[in-house]
């Protein structure tokens, strides 16, 4: 029972290390703001949950010790890091940072360029089309 | 151009709950394990300032009406209150009691005289940081 728990343990730390350096080799490798964010975010968040898990079941089947902290730790770290990168990836974008190799249409653009322009029944139609847009991919 | 910040108020609607709780927690368990009354007003006090980020000064101000200059001044007096509390007894100033008191509702508690000094330098320090936070954040 001790030992598999230590297998367990040993696995969810290392998972969790890798995870964190696949982070870091993500924000040096990666070439604009946006990517390095979504390494950043998703990577870094995931291997400190990882990490977080593996103390907590460090401490629930060794030291016999229910750590409730680090449960709480697990679900702040899974509310907070997300949203932080949300605001970081959009005060980058609302300060003009440029994407890389952008080749597609710019959506958010134009719905911000709609919404300035305060023609309400312009930016209702975009509206209706967006939700359109949304409803034929889900289907 | 008014952005919208759907996501960062939802989230501190969420989140400040388990600041705050978890403020109350280092505050209560400063007696056994790391923590006590100066980390948990700091973290009181960063979840305030999560508030103040996520909204404007004056919703704050509505959501939690104190005067953090009085927060101050409760602090202090609960500090010398404690302290000058021994003196009645017939003791040196900032001896601390302790005794195990049965209350009604919560059974037998071991309650200590030093937790009120604690609620003192807690409010002390919310009202300090916040009051700093406020004078350099306002501009009226």
């Amino acid at each position: 029972m001790i030992e598999i728990a230590k297998l367990i343990i040993v696995a969810f730390i290392l998972i969790g290390a890798f995870f964190h350096l696949i982070a870091a080799l993500g924000v040096i490798r990666l070439p604009d703001v946006y990517t390095r964010n979504h390494a950043a975010s998703k990577a870094a968040t995931l291997g400190v949950l990882c990490i977080l898990l593996g103390t907590f079941l460090y401490f629930y089947f060794i030291h016999d010790h229910f750590n409730s902290r680090v449960l709480l730790g697990i679900l702040f770290m899974f509310l907070t890091a997300p949203v932080a990168g949300h605001l970081l990836g959009r005060a980058a974008y609302h300060s003009g940072v440029k994407m890389w190799g952008q080749n597609g249409p710019d959506d958010y653009k134009e719905y911000i360029e709609i919404k300035k322009s305060e023609k309400y029944q312009e930016y209702e139609a975009y509206r209706k089309k967006i939700e359109e847009n949304i409803k034929a991919e889900s289907k | 151009m008014k952005t919208s910040d759907l996501i960062l108020q939802t989230a501190t609607k969420l989140i400040l709950f388990l600041i705050v709780l978890f403020s109350v927690y280092i505050f209560f368990a400063g007696h056994y394990t790391p923590g006590g009354g100066f980390v948990g007003g700091l973290l009181t006090s960063g979840a305030i300032l999560l508030l103040l980020l996520a909204f404007d000064m004056k919703t704050v101000q509505t959501i939690l009406p104190f005067n953090y200059l009085y927060m101050v001044a409760l602090g202090l007096l609960f500090a010398i209150g404690t302290g000058a509390g021994a003196l009645l007894f017939n003791t040196p100033f900032l001896t601390h009691a302790f005794g195990d008191i049965h209350v009604p509702v919560l059974g037998e508690l071991h309650l200590h005289t030093a937790t009120l000094f604690d609620l003192g330098v807690y409010l002390v320090v919310v009202g300090v940081t916040m009051s700093i936070i406020q004078t350099i954040g306002g501009d009226e």
